[in-house]
Order: C-alpha cells, then structure tokens, then sequence
C-alpha cells in the first residue's frame, strides 16, 4: 500500500498541526492590537522583543478570496520590509515568515509611538501646527526614497508610520506593507500620495500646511517627483469632478 | 416643536417626508423604473419627478393629517446629483416655501442619509459607511465636519452594480441591486475578479470591465451562471467595502459602524458587515429600504437639526449643485 505521491489527508494533518502549534505560541503572547487586517502581539522571539503579526481568518470573506488575499498579503509585506531595508529606509527587521498560518514575526520598534499620536498630542498641546513641519519634512524625505525605489506602500495613513526613541530625533520607521506592492509608474505613486492626503486632513483637522511642507520636501527629495505631482493632481480632480447620482 | 417637511429627488427617486422632533410623520416615494438594460437620463428623470411630486406632496400631508399652517420649514436636496432632478425638486420646494412663507433649507443629500441613519439606529458616534448609486464613502465626524477617510478613486459601487446589471439584462425593478442580491443568493461558484483596495480607498472600475468583457464569453462556455456571477461579484465587492470600514474603524479607534445609502439595504452587505463588528467586538448599526434608499424624511431631519441651529437658506442662494462633497459642510449642530 505504498503511496507515490504525499497522502492529502497526510498533508492536511501536518498543516493543521503546525497550526495548532503557532496558535499555542500566540496564545502565550500579549495582544496589542486588533488592527483592521491583523492581530497584533507582543513577546519574545528567540530572546529578541519581537512583534508578531497574525492575519487570523476574516470569516466575512469568502473562503477562497480570504486565502487568496491573507497569503498575498504577508507574502507582499514580508517582500517589502526586505525592500525597505536594501533603500535604506526605517522599518522592522523581519525574523521569520510562517506562511501556513499567515504570520509575521519582526522586530519590535520599542518605545515607538505611532506619527498619529504624535500629531494628535501636538496639536492638542500647542494648538498650531508649526512645530510639525520638520516632522512633515522627514516624511517626506522617507516617502521619497520610497517611491525612487518603486516601492508603493499602500495604505499611507499616519498610523502606519512609528516614531522611534528618542521622538526629538524624529527617526520615522514605516510600517503595514500589507497592501503594498512594486511599481515604477507616477499613477501608483500618485494614488499613494492622495490616499496618504485623505487620511491626513480627516485625521488631524487644521494640518494643511503640515501636509504642504510634507509634499514640498517630497519633491525636492525625489528625482522622479514631477510626473507624479502631476498624477496626484489629476487623481484629485477625478475624486472632485465624479458625478454623483444617487 | 418644529415640523419640518422634506424634497428628495436627486437622482431616480422622488420623496416627501415630515419630521417632528425625531418622529417620522410620512415619507411617500416613488422610483422611476427604466427598461431592463437601460439607465435613467436626467431629461426624463426629471420629467417623472414634475409628474408625481405634488401628488406625493398632497399624500405626505394627508398622512401626516397635518395642513400647511403645521409646517416650520421646508427642505430640500441642494446636491449632489444629476442637475435635471434636482432642478426640478427644487423648484417646487421653493415655490411651496414663498407660498407658504415658510423658511427654506438647501440639505446636503449625503448629509441627510447620515443623519437619517443616526435617528432610526440611535448611533452615537459611528464610522459610517455611505453606499449608494453615486457614492462610496467611508466618513467618520470630528470638529464639526464629517470627514471622508476613505472613498472611491473611480465609480461607486451602486454603479458598478447598476451597469452589470444592464450587461446581463437583469430587471430594474424596484432596483438592479435588489434583483442581483436575490440572484446571488442562488449563485455557488465564486468567479475570481480585481480586488482593489488602496488603503481606506477603493476603485471598482477594474472590476466592472473585467465582468463586462468577461460574462459573456464565461456564460457562452458554460462555466458558470448568471447567478455565480452575481454572487462573485457581491462577495468581492461587498469584501472591499467591510475592510475598508474596518481599516477606517481601526485608524479611528472606533467601536459602532453604520451603513447608509440604497446599497446599504443588502442583506448580504449588512451580514458580512455584522461578522467583521463581532470579531472585533464592536456594534453594527444599519436600516431597511425605507431609510436606507433616498426618502424625503431623511432631507427633512437633516433639515430638522439645520433648522434647530440656526440655518435658513436665503431664496438668492437656493439653487442646486451637481457636486457637493460631504465635507464641505460645517456642521453646526453637533459637538
Ligand atoms: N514592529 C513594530 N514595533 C512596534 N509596534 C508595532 C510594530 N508593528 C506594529 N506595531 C503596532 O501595531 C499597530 C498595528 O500594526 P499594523 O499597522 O502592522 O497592523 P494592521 O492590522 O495592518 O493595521 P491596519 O489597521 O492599519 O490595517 C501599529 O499601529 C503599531 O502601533
Ligand atoms: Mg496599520
């Protein structure tokens, strides 16, 4: 009764029971986040402070477009935190890649706080948002070397960048490649850009001049910036001149 | 007291409604239905409206057994929406005003199902996702203004559904999106389509062109039917619409959500939607046809509150505007 070929009903079992193991390994780990793709724990990995991220089955989605999109995913944001660090830009050190459950363990940026918070405890505090710009000018110094590389990120909010110790210093390290991908084109850096600008000005009400200097700085620090200024705008009259019936 | 009396006809619906302080007195409405494979212009759109609207003014009235002395103000739909229609309401909702001599108000449609969607479902401060035939919106409300995190970069997704049905004929009565979703509860197969989703944005036009250049050839070779398309395209589509309000509920640190707008009456939307708030321990708070697609009663309570804090429309500045984002307008009555 010797088999060929792997035994399905073999395979099955080891998948499920590497499941089961990463699944006790979370279970010891503390939960600091349910974001919206993933969970997001805190612990030990190999003695390092680690980060691991599960994107745990949506039970909304279909079956068979939630595989398709949760394997994608850390599939594409493992790719691009590797990415990240051959340009030279801030992002966690990946550690291990567990495929069959969609999990990512990375570096824990300890200390961080997200740019968001950051701005929101500004503005709270100071009530104008001068003290910002060099915040803004940084981001955009990031974002540049970014997108020179023809990494598009994706999901650009300011929940998605941290703010490393010491915050004064301004260390930006980007984060939640999940929706990210390769691409040399302005119309995909332009659309990063515009979804980066409606998640700003909703978040932090009363920023735009934040949001200004950021795009300055990212003109004068990418080589590529003026076809993709040029989309961004054109994406923006698309989004104001969309007839709206109904 | 204030009774407010309410026009909505910003696109193929035409409604009446009143409002007294939260109560819905009446909300008659009627939908002009084209031919299956066709969509409404705004010509005849707005012909429809002229022949019924004081008909449904009359029938509003009555069932509310109110008279014209018993109204406070009169609102109506400034935009967004197709010109004709709205020109057409607007007309009348001005004539009635100076008759009466009652104050006006010029409502922001989007506006107005938000704040509809708050009355019927008491959410209090709710990530709201706005669905209909022109619009995809992900909003949420901070100082004084509902502000959009995320929306479409192309068409809505009422027109996605809206322009699939015509390629497969489906019937546009009551609405396309009525008859797919009781299609798709027939379909089984999940056909594979673009999944578009940037962010807290997403675009539909990929997938639109993909089905219409796709279907024919797929239903010709038998591969699937009319009903796995439907499904297909439910699944997927509904799927972008929940992450995104779920990646806006995250970003925000948000536990209701609320869905408004006429795609927001799916049942399968709403379910999915249900699932996604459980998992993350938050609330859904959503609502049938009746408020769900555009009414009057939602023009008049988003009139109600305008009303209460302050607003009048002057006649000068009572015209109509095809486009008018749901961010531009400040809003006075909440905190
Ligand atoms: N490497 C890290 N070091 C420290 N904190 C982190 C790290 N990665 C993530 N976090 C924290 O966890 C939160 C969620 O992480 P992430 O954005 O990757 O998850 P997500 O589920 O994709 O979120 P979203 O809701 O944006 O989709 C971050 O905002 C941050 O506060
Ligand atoms: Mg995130």
């Amino acid at each position: 009764m010797a088999e060929a070929s792997p035994d399905p009903a073999l395979e099955a079992e080891a998948l499920a029971a590497a499941r089961e193991r990463s699944s006790r390994f979370l279970r010891g780990l503390e939960l600091v986040k349910q974001g919206a793709e993933a969970r997001v724990f805190r612990g030990l990995f190999l003695g390092r402070a680690a980060v691991v991220k599960h994107r745990f089955p949506k039970s909304y989605r279909h079956p068979a477009l939630e595989a398709r999109l949760s394997r994608r995913r850390t599939l594409q944001e493992a790719r691009a935190l590797l990415r990240c660090r051959r340009l030279g830009i801030a992002a966690p050190v990946v550690f291990f890649v567990d495929y069959a459950f969609n999990c990512m363990y990375m570096e824990e940026i300890e200390g961080a706080l997200t740019v968001r918070d950051y701005i929101q405890s500004t503005m709270e505090a100071e009530n104008t948002p001068q003290s910002l710009l060099g915040l803004a000018e940084r981001v955009g110094h990031v974002l540049a070397r970014m997108h020179d590389g023809d990494l598009i990120h994706g999901d650009l909010t300011t929940s998605n960048m941290l703010l490393k110790p010491p915050l004064e210093h301004l260390n930006i390290v980007l984060i939640d490649f999940g929706l990210s991908f390769i691409s040399g084109l302005p119309e995909d850096k332009g659309v990063d850009l515009y979804v980066l600008e409606k998640a700003f000005l909703s978040t932090h009400p009363n920023t735009e001049t934040v949001f200004e200097a950021f795009l300055k700085s990212y003109s004068n620090a990418s080589k590529k910036s003026k076809p993709v200024l040029k989309k961004l705008d054109e994406v923006r009259l698309r989004g104001r001149k969309r007839s709206m019936v109904g | 007291m204030p009774v407010v009396l309410g026009f909505e006809g910003s696109a193929n619906k035409i409604g009446v409604g009143v409002v007294r302080d939260g109560e819905v007195l009446a909300n008659p409405r009627r939908t002009y239905v084209t031919p299956p494979g066709t969509g409404f212009l705004p010509g005849a759109t707005a012909r429809h409206h002229r022949a019924v609207i004081l008909d449904l003014l009359q029938e509003a009235l009555t069932e509310a057994r109110l008279t014209s002395q018993d109204i406070d103000c009169i609102a109506y739909t400034k935009g967004p929406g197709m010109g004709a229609p709205l020109a057409s309401v607007a007309v009348v909702a001005r004539t009635v005003a100076q008759l009466w001599n009652k104050p006006l108000i010029g409502v922001n449609h989007c506006i107005g199902h938000i704040e509809m969607g708050r009355l019927i479902t008491g959410a209090t401060s709710p990530t709201v996702l706005y669905v209909s035939g022109g619009n995809t919106q992900v909003i949420a409300y901070s100082e004084h203004r509902y502000r959009i995190f995320g929306e479409t970069i192309d068409i809505a997704v009422g027109n996605c559904l809206d322009r699939f049905a015509r390629v497969l004929k489906i019937s546009n009565d009551p609405s396309p999106g009525y008859n797919i979703e009781q299609m798709a509860k027939r379909g089984k197969k999940l056909v594979e389509l673009p999944y578009t989703v940037k962010g807290m944005d997403v675009s539909f036009s990929g997938i639109l062109s993909f089905i219409e250049d796709a279907a024919p050839r797929l239903l010709a070779a038998g591969e699937c039917t009319p009903e796995d398309l439907c499904f297909s395209l439910q699944e997927t589509v509904f799927a972008m619409l929940v992450e995104i309000t779920e990646r806006a509920m995250a970003h925000c640190g948000s536990q209701e959500a609320l869905i408004v707008g006429g795609v927001g009456c799916n049942v399968r939307l709403q379910e999915m939607m249900q699932i996604m708030c459980q998992e993350r321990g938050a609330q859904l708070f959503a609502t049938d046809e009746r408020f769900c697609i555009d009414n009057g009663a939602m023009i008049a309570q988003a009139g109600w509150e305008m009303f209460q804090a302050g607003h009048r429309t002057p006649l000068s500045e009572s015209g109509i505007t095809q486009r008018y984002r749901t961010d531009e307008v400040e809003v006075t009555w909440r905190d």
